[in-house]
């Protein structure tokens, strides 16, 4: 497998198919915590972090464990297990190596459990660099790629939405539409800015 | 705490607390797969499948899970039930699943089943959860028709796959991404609007 596939991967998943604004993974942190730039930016991070982990950690499980002994059917109930015990187990980490980052980071690594797009980001490096039970050449490295570039497309549109909401809270937004509403009409247009990628042949 | 009827149980989830309008939850799958009406009632029966399931079975066995580790348990029970729809679906509905794809398996992480299990059915005897978990599903569910109703008829020109105009020239902006989060912002503002009004 050669580099370019690589450099494909991270370009498909930070841009073409970014996981919020083309696969809406991850939506609910990413109206509840855009209001302002610092914060999304620290969920961002950690979120990156979360996903690259998790691919790592699932891809060893699935190929390894479920494969094997034939158990692919246990892939969901296995990842969202090992997901949820890996953040309780960074966020004891982090708390007693590092309080200052805990500080920053705590409350956020709390929330990725549910986050959708860590399990989606699973799910698909699975789907994706797994054909017919075997994995592709390559598939962990792409699998690491996947995962990150998940992470850093969400911290993207993270930080773009947060700074177009920090202006636009000096803006007169109609009562109705406030807060949960016009955060979903910038998306839809951030979105179609985002579409406009879709056309790149890699 | 206020005692609610049981059928005041059931109906909250349709309008007054819905999950998708009201209190915004659950919108990864709402958004992904409401490309077609097929698809929307399709997830909308899935989730519901396992809203159900899991919630009766978490409130039955509400009083032997330990405090401290409810919230893995209540993922055990969720995800068996999301493995339990994942298989029938590609057994008996091969199209679906197919085009449903990864979002099957991530019902698990919709925050609905989740909120519902550790708001409500950890806390509720399982008459009142079932109740409690149909309405919300069904709320899910009508939500999500709405919603794909809107995308397929704009976006493709079709309804059930059933063209309704020919000469209508169908915008596909309206299936791809912005589409669907166009369409559930301008809902919610619409819903949030009527609201205000009638108080």
């Amino acid at each position: 497998m050669d580099l370019s596939a690589y450099i494909a991967i991270i370009i498909s998943t930070v841009f073409i198919n970014n996981f919020i604004l083309s696969r809406f993974l991850g939506l609910c942190p990413f109206i509840g915590v855009s209001k302002h730039t610092g914060p999304a930016i620290s969920m961002g991070i950690a979120v990156t972090f979360v996903t690259t982990m998790a691919s790592i950690i699932t891809w060893l499980l699935y190929k390894f464990v479920l494969l094997p002994y034939n158990l692919q059917y246990l892939r969901t109930l296995s990842f969202i297990l090992v997901i949820a015990a890996f953040v309780q187990f960074a966020e004891i980490i982090i708390q007693k190596k590092s309080p200052a980052l805990y500080r920053t980071l705590g409350i956020y690594l709390a929330l990725i459990t549910t986050n959708c797009a860590v399990f989606g980001v699973a799910i698909l490096n699975t789907d994706m660099f797994f054909i017919n039970n075997k994995a592709v050449a390559g598939s962990f490295f792409m699998s690491v790629l996947q995962g990150f570039g998940a992470g850093a497309g969400f911290t993207l549109a993270m930080f773009l939405m947060s700074g177009i909401r920090e202006r636009l809270e000096f803006s007169d937004v109609p009562k109705c539409f406030k807060d949960a509403p016009v955060t979903f009409i910038i998306a839809s247009l951030m979105s179609l800015a985002f579409l406009g990628f879709s056309g790149f042949k890699i | 705490m206020e005692k609610t009827g049981l059928f005041g149980e059931f109906v909250k989830g349709l309008w007054k607390e819905n999950p998708t309008f009201r209190i915004v939850l659950g919108l990864c799958p709402t958004l992904a797969v409401s490309t077609s009406v097929n698809n929307g009632i399709g997830m909308g029966v899935a989730a519901t499948f396992v809203l159900v399931g899991a919630n009766i079975f978490i409130s039955l066995v509400r009083n032997v899970i330990p405090e401290k580790v409810r919230i893995p348990c209540f993922v055990v029970v969720i995800a068996t039930f999301v493995t339990i729809v994942e298989l029938a679906m590609k057994a008996y509905a091969p199209l679906l699943s197919r085009s449903l794809g990864i979002y099957v398996p991530l019902i698990v992480v919709n925050c609905i089943v989740l909120g519902r299990a550790e708001a409500f059915s950890s806390k509720h005897p399982p008459i009142r959860s079932i109740l409690d978990s149909l309405g919300m599903g069904l709320g899910f569910t009508w939500a999500l028709v709405v919603i794909s109703f809107i995308r397929e008829s704009l976006g493709n020109g079709t309804v059930l796959g059933f063209y309704i105009n020919r000469s209508f020239e169908p915008a596909l902006f309206m299936i791809l991404a912005p589409g669907a989060l166009l369409t559930i912002g301008i809902l919610i503002g619409a819903i949030n609007y009527f609201m205000s009004k009638r108080r």
